[in-house]
Order: structure tokens, then sequence, then C-alpha cells
């Protein structure tokens, strides 16, 4: 349990490092949203910079200490305040609306890519100079594809040119969201486009790592030993190399996951997915700050909970970090 | 007398030349052609914008030169105000490339700081500094770069190059603190401490040039970390959209929505120079790990010096039982040498 713990405490001080960040970068930056309003209408007068503060609920009165403490007060009660792209909604509503599908597409997909790509790599480690290492390279070059463009090249050809899959949306025009089947059933097939980019362009890395930690494995005296046995392959492999192998894997998972989640999110917006993504791109383009910054709390946090989430199966997997002394 | 320099001059030569040779073919061949496509992009970015045939912020006067698909006088077709794909993609290229080996380097220089100081420095300050990587580390940085860059009232390739570099370096810091922990334990190290040398000259002269492939390596990593996230920033708009790189193309190729339209030839050729780009880093990197690592090397090249396969009795007991069995044991070794030598 101490594992646990630490792991706790270790994700505490990040998510304090990422809240304070949040925090400062505004202040600390040249640009604001109450200038990104008036810049975009230029018949207002100054005076009206006061104003448009009021209304957004930007300005920042009284101290530093003050406005840190009634900013994590806010976090803490999900208000992240107005937005200013779909005035007068609340960026915590948008969010709402939208969380769901980023993290069903994007958490189905990426823990199939996990765990489609380690399978792969226990099998190229173990035949290590196999048909499936020989394929490598290639797969080297869907690991260097932002995932974005392969996105492009998916729905121009599988969407655009073959008509197989829908060009993009969450589901058909004319559908109400709804727990009915007509609606599940097209945003299920909405997805599958999407959830294939993640799945390919996420997989190789996975994979990569899995065979190299696997060749390196196969060649350890135990494994020597288990064949030597005289146990059955499937066993050698899966109870003996792949066992051990796999929790490099698991420790890497939870570094590469921010990595991962942030492409797939840039992908969403080729997809035009409802989803987190998208939201992020109009903001970006309409300067609008209140949604950035719930946006990357949003991100981070959903990072920093999945590794946790990592950390209970390493202590499941892992008998070290069972251990009293355990990193 | 005056035919003396001359000569002097080509001996070194001489002897250099089957010394290099003789370093590049033991390169793993997945390096080498990391090397050669990389090297084909390094030319373009340098030669690119001098024999570009056009300027790629040409602005048409008339429709007639719109969205041409490839021809003869544009190589790679033209976009939606008639500028030339193929100028566009050369300038592309330069900046892009530009950019991430700045990244590079500046970042891996922090990894190098960093990482020696804290090995180093022991104590409360490798704890600080070891926490601080980690935190930055499990941080996703793709949404903070989105922050710290939007707040930016203008974007520009500056800003983007120091807040790339800012959060690119926590991953080699702490590789490379693992690995000065390692060495400076080592004999030679006590020896120069014991020759009464000061730390500074020991980490310059001791310990970093025993990590250079180590911070190659992540040089490289951090070259390709910058250019996936420079193009995925530009792609989202925040770049200078007057310059051109790979990621401002691509931009606009979405902005004017090329893909509906079906103006492929405009932004294939710019991803497909990021991913190839990519590619060639990562098979440099492979290659890289592979001369590090033997056992991960090629095995055909290998398979001579490998010892034959010890188990007689493993062979008996992979002969098959079932299906699933069968399935299992065709991944094993074993049944893949048999598949070489052809079945008795």
């Amino acid at each position: 349990m101490s594992f646990i713990l630490r792991r706790l405490a270790f994700y505490a001080v990040a998510a304090w490092v990422a809240l304070t960040a949040n925090f400062l970068i505004p202040r600390a930056m040249p640009g604001n949203a109450v200038q990104a309003i008036m810049a975009k209408f230029p018949n207002l007068q100054p005076a009206a910079y006061r104003a448009i503060e009021a209304m957004l609920g930007v300005g920042h009165p009284g101290s530093l200490w003050h406005q840190y403490v009634s900013y994590l007060g806010d976090v803490f009660r999900l208000n992240f305040g107005t937005d200013v792209l779909q005035y007068p909604a609340q960026v915590s509503t948008l969010l709402a609306e939208t969380i769901p599908w980023t993290l069903i597409l994007v958490g189905t997909a990426t823990v199939m890519a996990f765990a489609i790509g380690t399978g792969l790599g226990i099998i190229a480690g173990w035949r290590h100079g196999g048909w499936l290492d020989r394929v490598l390279p290639g797969l080297m070059f869907f690991q260097a594809v932002p995932y974005f463009f392969l996105a492009l090249i998916l729905i121009e050809v599988l969407a655009v040119r073959a008509n197989i899959f829908p060009i993009g949306q969450g589901y058909a025009n004319g559908l109400v969201p709804g727990w009915d089947w007509s609606f599940i059933s097209s945003a299920i097939f909405h997805s599958l486009l999407p959830a294939f980019t993640i799945v390919i362009t996420s997989m190789a890395g996975w994979m990569l790592q899995m065979r190299n930690v696997m060749i390196t494995t196969v060649g350890e005296d135990y494994v020597v030993a288990a064949q030597a046995k005289g146990l059955r392959p499937s066993r050698v492999v899966l109870t003996y190399a792949a066992r051990n192998a796999i929790l490099p894997q698991l420790q890497g998972f939870g570094l590469a996951l921010g990595f991962v989640v942030s492409g797939a999110i840039i992908m969403e917006i080729v997809f035009s997915y409802p989803g987190i993504g998208l939201l992020l791109l109009n903001a970006v383009s309409a300067k609008d700050y209140p949604m950035m910054q719930a946006i990357f709390l949003v991100i981070t946090f959903a990072v920093l909970i999945s590794n946790l989430i990592v950390d209970f199966v390493i202590v499941a997997v892992d008998p070290r970090a069972r251990t009293k002394e355990a990193v | 007398m005056t035919a003396a320099p001359p000569l002097v001059a080509e001996v070194p030569v001489l002897a250099m030349r089957p010394a290099r040779t003789g370093r590049w073919s033991r390169l793993p061949l997945k390096a080498k052609v990391g090397a050669v496509m990389l090297g084909i992009f390094v030319l373009a970015g340098i030669i690119g914008p001098l024999v570009a045939p056009y300027d790629p912020s040409f602005q048409a006067t008339s429709f007639s030169q719109s969205m041409h698909a490839p021809e003869a006088t544009h190589w790679l077709g033209t976009t939606q105000t008639g500028q030339d794909v193929l100028s566009q993609l050369l300038y592309g290229i330069r900046l892009t490339l530009e950019l991430a080996i700045l990244v590079g380097a500046m970042a891996t220089a922090l990894s190098v700081i960093v990482g020696v100081t804290a090995a180093f420095l022991g104590g409360l300050w490798d704890d600080f500094l070891s926490l601080t990587s980690n935190v930055f580390l499990v941080i996703p940085s793709l949404p903070l770069l989105i922050l710290l860059l939007g707040y930016l009232p203008q974007q520009g390739q500056t800003p983007t190059i120091i807040v790339l570099a800012a959060l690119g370096w926590p991953w080699g810091a702490r590789v490379i603190r693992a690995q000065t922990l390692a060495i400076r334990n080592r004999d030679f190290v006590a020896a120069s401490r014991e020759t009464g040398e000061r730390t500074w000259r020991i980490i310059a002269f001791e310990i970093v040039p025993n990590e250079v492939s180590l911070i190659a390596a992540n040089f490289v990593n951090t070259v390709l970390y910058a250019i996936g996230a420079s193009v995925a920033l530009a792609f989202i708009g925040l770049a200078d959209l007057n310059s051109w790189s790979l990621g401002t193309i691509l931009y606009w190729a979405q902005s004017a929505t090329a893909l509906q339209l079906g103006a492929w030839w405009w932004f294939v050729p710019p991803g497909l120079a990021v991913a190839l780009i990519g590619t060639a880093l990562v098979l440099l990197n492979s290659g890289i790990d592979e001369l590090g690592n033997p056992r991960l090397r090629d095995a055909r090249g290998s398979q001579s010096a490998r010892p034959a396969d010890p188990t007689p009795v493993w062979q008996q007991a992979a002969a098959p039982r079932g299906p699933l069995t069968r399935l299992a044991g065709s991944f094993s070794r074993t049944a893949l040498l048999n598949e070489q030598r052809g079945r008795p």
C-alpha cells in the first residue's frame, strides 16, 4: 500500500503544479480575454474594458494570495467561469457535453492500442527475426505520422472515395442524442474510423517497446531454464517471458498517456468529432481563454487519474510494488 | 622542399578513410537508412528555398491557377490561391527542421545540466530536481503548450522554440541522471577525484564524454518531439501563419477544406514529409539502440554467431498437440529455426 500512497502524494504535487501554472500563466503572459474582445470590436470605447471584465468575471481584484485562494475554490466547485465564444454559457456546462465523447472514444481506443500493441510486441520479440520483425520499419512510419494526418488520409480513402465510413461528426445528421438504439448505433458507426486511427498510430510505439524488452527477457536464464524443463511454448511465452517483460511496458504506459491523449484530441478536429478537440480548436482561434484553461485542467486531471489506475494495475502485477521499500 | 606540404596534407586523409568507412559499415542497417533519409531532408532544407521554382506566398490574380492537380509546371499542384505546393514544401522543410534542431539542442542541453546536477549534488537537490522532472513528465505537454502560446498576442518562431525547449527536457534529464549516478561510482571517476581534479572538470571530461551516445539518442528523441508538437500546434493555428512550415501548410490546407475538395496534392506532401522525417529519426534512434544493445540486432545477421538450439527435448515438446498449442508453438524460436532449415 505504501506504493499507492507515495504515488498519491506525487499526483497531488503534480496536480498542484498544474493548478498553479494554470493560475500564473494568465497573470504572467501579455494577452487576456478582455483584450481579445476589444481587438475584435474596434469601435468599443476604452471605458468598456471594465464592463467586459465584469461581464466575463475575469477581473483580478484583491491581492495575489486572495486571488489564488478564490481560484482554487472555483476549480474545486468546477466553476471555470463564463465562456467567451458561446457567451453566456458556462465553461463547465460546455465541457460536460463534450467530455463523454472524448472519454469513450480516446479511452477505449488507447486501451485497445495498448493491448494489441503489447500482444504483437510479445510475438515479435519471441519470434525475433520473424516476419513481424521485418515489418517493423513500416510500423515506425506509423509511429512517426502525426495522428491528424493519418486521419486525413483515412477519411480521403475510406470515407470520401470508398464511402465505407462517414466523413465526420459524432452521429448522423437529424438524430437527437439519447439512449435509443438508432442514436447509439450511429454514434458507434461514426466512432469506428477515429478509433481505428488512434489504434493504428499509437499501437506501433507500444509494440516496439514491448518487442525490445521481450528480446532482452527471452535471453534471460530463467526463460532458457523454462524451455529446458520442457514447458509448453505458450506457457514459456506468456507466464515466464511476457509476464516480466510487461512491467516496464506498464510504467511506460503511464508516462506516454499524456502524449497519446494530446495527439488523439488534435485528431478529433479532423473528424469534426464533438469532443474536446473541437472545443479546443475553436477556443484557440477565438482566444477563448477561460475555455483553454479549463481544457488544460481537464486533460491534465484525466491523465493523472489514468496514471493512478495504471499504478493500481502495477501493484496487482508487480510484486516489487507490494514490498515496503518500493519506490 | 616545395613538394613537401601536399604530401603531409595527404597522409592523414589516407589514414582517416578506412577508419571512417569502417565505422559506417558497422552501423546497423536501420541507422544507415535513417541517416540517409534524414540527410535528404536536411539537404532539401538547406538548398530548398534556393531551388524552389516559385514564391510560396505568391497571390494569383485570377482563379485560372487555383487548385491544379500535379502537372509539368507545378510538380505538386497548386493551392486555392494558386500557390505552388512544391515551393511551399521546400520552404516549410527548412523552417520545421530549423525549429526542431534548435529545440533539440536547447532541450538536450537542459537535460544534461539538470540530470548531471541532480546526480552530483544529491540529497535535497536531487529530490527536488527529480520531482520536478517527474511532475513535468506526467503533465501532458501539448495542452500546456497551447495554453502558454495561446496567451501570446502574436505567434512566432522564437516563442515557440523557447516554450517547446522549456517543456522538452524532463525525459532526458531522468535518463541522464540515472546514467550519471551509475558512472560516478566507477573507478576512473574515483581515480580522477583522488588526483585532485575539480568537480566541473570531472563532469566535463570524465562523465559527459561517457554519455555521448545517450545524449545523442536523447537529442534525436527531442527533435522528434519538437517536430510533432510544432506541427500539431501550427495545425490548430498556434504558429505564425504567414510563415511557411510543414504545420502551417497543413493548417491552410485544412482551413481551405482541401480534403473535401479532393485536393490531396495539397495536404499529402507536407504530412508525408513530417512522417518521413519522423521515420528517419525513429530508425536512427533504434539503430543507436542496437549499437548499444547487441541483442536487439536483426536476428538474420547474427544467425551464425548464435549457438545451436540447446533443447532437443523442448523440440519434442513443441511437436503439435492441438490447434491452440500449434498456434502458440509457431511463435517459438525453435519452430522458426525449423522453418528456415526446411521441414524434414
